[in-house]
């Protein structure tokens, strides 16, 4: 059998002996910064705008409904059922298609609309990057066959980066089986390292920071 | 005043046989009596280069008798003080009576340059050399040794002297010990594009901290008719 | 070295474009990486080296350990896992599958490892239809071509080619500009995406804690070839294991800045099985086949064992000199630049491809930049003398073995060395090295290059003219 031929070859390679435990495994390095909301905002506009995505922050839930509005541009769009997308009222945006249960439906739509509009678990500042995570409230495909992908996040869920989400999160496994990272648009430079944008994913990010209340200052 | 000893290199002492006399006038300005242990021949870096690593202890033995009393040892090469420092150990570490000479050994080996920066606590040995030049970064000495800034110090103090910077300048010239005879196309295109970038400088002369390095680019320049001359490290300090 | 490689070497030196395009492009990458890893910008870089080899040292230190780990927690998630020996282990259990599932159509995101086995060529004679989604890889399907790098497989060829190819292949009208040979190649590749019934992935790491793959990509065909069909199989090697889902903030701060210096690849994915009963998409069935293919004998290697610490980032390939000169196809497998000199004889054994360890010079440049600090010019020298003495055992004594056996004795009889160096230096005289001396090693150095005017006096005898006076 495979398994025991690798397992026994691993073991007589190392000299270990079956069910032995391992030695002490050097500790996680877990750093977390100090940053305050602004530094975050900021930080998290640079990185992405470097990319060519976009960032906005609405300072109410019908101000980010006015924003997607905007960047949707007359596109049609499927909005996924995150509860923010529902907050600001995203559904009712001209174009827009929500609450779709039925999977193949869904793939349907998905592959004929020119957007995606999704929530976000998390944000990460120092690279741009949104946190979704698998649930019934968000499908994967929203925000990978459409074109362009429009994420609405609520500021609170701005993390300072990749040490804060898995200091926050350290067994993504328990909670999702799948846990994705996007920071930017789809990208290659495949020929002559040229670059462009919106090979397979979606070719534009937007990004609507949602200020539901006035944020505190963080030390 | 401090006694130090020069291991001078196999190739300095039978292809440029003036680098090593430009070292020992550099010392002895800088106050250091210089001796000559004449029984000294090589570091054995070719063989360990190419595998062969029983010849290559049997000369690292030689080395280790011949340099024995010296307080210190200077060497106007990164890579075969490299070679010393970096791989003595690893060739003996099976043989603890000769793995104790390396160990005691080693704090007194020092490349040139460095030794110069950091015992001798000098950086204008009152040279003077008008001409602009270029600086080739050897890699051994860069990557075994941290030596950048060193030279570049000296150099600075050197009066009428221009340096420009090629890029890129920790590129490899391709020499490699035996690689340059074993794969000569690719140590050779290898060379050519060190070439360029000396070339693209305008620089009258190409110094450097190793010999071989230096060696490999001149016979590239001489080869593509440039009239850019490389010079060791150690020439250009002893220039009044 | 065999003729067909020194005829590659040679063919890659003297094709100017290749030159220019492998030189130009290895440059940009250099110089990105050197932006994102720079003090200011990564202060902690060379801890989060450290770390990450400490990690990688531990692990595979006790591999068996985190292998049954990661199998129990895929398990759980309810996803399977499938030990594999070798090639042969994984096409016999994807066609098995396929038949099972009555599935015929595969979509495969870039992987190294799915190369190594030639995956691809033995599924299709098992009648499957198997497309390469990554961009670089589709194109190189089409041209029937090894990759070229480890992370840009497509490094050597123009838009030209790319026009050419597809215009032959896909039967579209020839198009030279770059977007949108882009946007065919995602039109095309969409419908194979929506059609297909088995994703096949890589797995950059595998969190034994999480019972998780991490893929990191950057077009998106990593995510629909994990997200649209309803199997997804990663393959990985055994030795891309980490222990802890906490452990992946040391390794993607330094995959994606090594690799293309970018802080993070556009998508990240850490995928834990098939889809959980209330998430709205995602594979219906989740494996990972966990391949040997020679890894645990590289693992018995102790002295050279770090070599599987590898993170395939490619960066060594981009500084590497010879590399930057002879490009990815100039060697005999398809690991390229400094990791591939060195795994290429652990795999293939010592003598199959005996001339590859020594072409290098030696400089370094890889060890500085590896992220996971795999001392890569100390595993060449281990290799050159294990060739040596593999050998000597072999035909006997060569001549180089005696020509260093004397040189061994010369330089251990002063006297005799500085005779020779006197009767070399007699022989030169004015006139320089005489014809018949031009030969072997002499003979190949002024191929290309001159050789300095040997010195009448030695310093030797200069120092004691000098001591004399």
């Amino acid at each position: 059998m495979a398994r025991e031929y690798i397992l026994h070859k691993t073991r007589t390679a190392l000299g270990r002996n079956v069910g032995q435990p391992p030695a002490a495994a050097p500790e996680a390095r877990i750093r977390v910064p100090q940053a305050g909301m602004e530094e975050r905002i900021e930080s998290f506009r640079q990185a992405l705008e470097k990319l060519s995505g976009t960032v906005d922050v609405a300072d109410s839930p019908a101000a980010a409904r006015e924003c997607v509005a905007r960047l949707l541009c007359g596109r049609t769009a499927v909005a996924s059922n995150a509860p923010v997308l529902a907050e600001c009222g995203v559904a009712s945006i001209e174009g827009v298609r929500a609450g779709i249960a039925d999977r193949k439906e869904l793939r349907a739509a998905c592959a004929a609309a020119g957007a995606g509009i999704t929530g976000a678990d998390y944000a990460l500042a120092d690279t741009g990057s949104l946190v979704m995570i698998s649930s019934p409230e968000e499908a994967r495909m929203i925000s990978l066959l459409p074109p362009a992908h429009i994420a609405v996040v609520p500021l609170d869920r701005m993390l300072t980066g990749l040490d804060e989400l898995f200091s926050l999160v350290p067994a993504p496994a328990a909670l999702t089986s799948s846990m994705l990272l996007i920071t930017g648009p789809s990208r290659t430079a495949d020929i002559e390292q040229i670059l462009v944008r919106g090979v397979h994913g979606p070719g534009e990010v937007h990004v609507v920071l949602l200020q539901r209340y006035t944020q505190k200052e963080e030390a | 005043m401090s006694r130090v000893s020069l291991f001078v290199t196999c190739i300095v002492d039978q292809l440029f046989p003036k680098v090593g006399i430009a070292m020992a006038e550099v010392l002895e300005r800088a106050g250091f009596e210089v001796d000559f242990p004449e029984e000294q021949t090589c570091c054995g870096q070719p063989a360990f280069n190419t595998g062969y690593r029983a010849e290559t202890r049997d000369v690292a033995r030689h080395f280790l008798r011949v340099f024995r009393d010296a307080e210190y040892i200077v060497i106007p090469s990164g890579s075969c003080t490299g070679m010393i420092e970096q791989h003595y150990p690893e060739l003996f570490k099976k043989d603890p009576v000769w793995l104790e000479q390396v160990n005691r050994i080693r704090p007194r080996i020092w490349e040139f340059t460095k030794f110069l920066t950091e015992v001798a606590g000098v950086e204008d040995v009152g040279a003077r050399f008008e001409r602009v030049v270029t600086f080739h970064d050897s890699c051994h000495a860069l990557r075994q040794l941290g030596i950048k800034d060193g030279p570049r110090r000296l150099l600075a103090n050197v009066r009428g002297l221009t340096l420009r910077e090629m890029t890129p300048a920790e590129e490899c010239c391709g020499f490699g010990g035996t690689f340059a005879v074993k794969f000569p196309d690719l140590s050779t295109a290898m060379a050519k594009a060190k070439v360029d970038a000396i070339a693209a400088t305008g620089a009258e002369y190409v110094v450097g901290v190793d010999a071989s390095c230096l060696m490999q680019i001149q016979g590239a320049l001489s080869r593509a008719r440039l009239p850019i001359r490389t010079i060791h490290i150690a020439e250009v300090l002893a220039q009044r | 070295m065999p003729e067909a490689y020194e005829q590659a070497i040679g063919a890659a030196l003297s094709d100017e474009k290749l030159q220019s395009a492998v030189y130009s492009s290895t440059a940009r990458l250099m110089n990105k990486r050197k932006e994102v890893v720079a003090a200011g910008v990564l202060p902690d870089y060379q801890e989060l080296r450290e770390q990450a080899r400490a990690i990688k040292k531990h692990t595979l230190d006790n591999l068996d350990y985190y292998l049954e780990q990661f199998e129990a927690r895929v398990t759980a998630n309810g996803g399977r896992v499938i030990w594999a020996r070798d090639g042969d282990d994984v096409v016999d259990f994807l066609t098995g599958l396929a038949k099972e599932k009555g599935s015929r159509r595969v979509v495969k995101s870039k992987s190294m490892t799915t190369e190594e086995i030639e995956l691809n060529g033995r599924l299709e004679r098992e009648h499957l239809e198997v497309v390469e989604t990554d961009l670089g890889e589709y194109i190189l399907q089409l041209a029937h071509q090894r990759p070229y790098h480890i992370v840009a497989p497509a490094l050597h060829l123009t838009r030209y080619d790319v026009a050419d190819l597809f215009a032959d292949k896909l039967g579209v009208e020839r198009e030279v500009e770059i977007e949108k040979q882009t946007m065919i190649a995602r039109r095309v590749l969409r419908e194979k995406f929506l059609a297909a019934d088995i994703g096949i992935s890589g797995g950059n790491f595998l969190v034994a804690d999480s019972g998780a793959v991490v893929i990191c990509t950057n077009e998106g065909n990593g995510r629909l070839a994990t997200t649209l069909p309803k199997i997804h199989v990663a393959i990985a090697g055994i030795e891309k294991v980490i222990p802890r889902a906490q452990d992946l903030p040391t390794f993607l701060k330094l995959l994606g800045r090594s690799a293309t210096g970018q802080p993070l690849t556009v998508y990240t994915s850490f995928l834990a099985g098939p889809r959980r009963e209330r998430e709205a998409d995602g594979p219906e069935e989740f494996y990972v086949v966990l391949l040997d293919n020679g890894r645990t004998k590289l693992l018995a290697d102790r002295a050279k064992r770090e070599s599987l610490y590898c993170i395939r980032c490619g960066s060594c390939l981009n500084h590497c000199p010879v590399y930057r000169k002879i490009g990815g196809h100039s060697y005999p497998w398809v690991y390229s630049g400094p990791i591939g000199a060195v795994i290429t004889p652990q795999y293939q054994g010592l003598l199959h491809d005996a001339w590859l360890p020594f072409a290098s010079s030696l400089c370094g440049a890889c060890a500085e930049v590896c992220p996971v600090k795999i001392d890569l010019p100390k595993l060449l020298l281990a290799l050159r003398s294990e060739i040596v003495k593999s050998r000597a055992a072999g035909k006997g004594t060569t001549l180089e073995r005696l020509a260093f056996r004397a040189w061994s004795w010369v330089m251990r009889h002063p006297g005799v060395y500085e005779m020779l160096g006197s009767a070399a230096s007699a022989i030169a005289g004015d006139g320089g090295i005489p014809a018949p001396f031009r030969r072997g090693p002499l003979g190949a150095w002024l191929k290309g290059r001159d050789l300095p005017a040997i010195p009448q006096r030695s310093f030797r005898q200069m120092w004691r003219a000098r001591k004399g006076s």
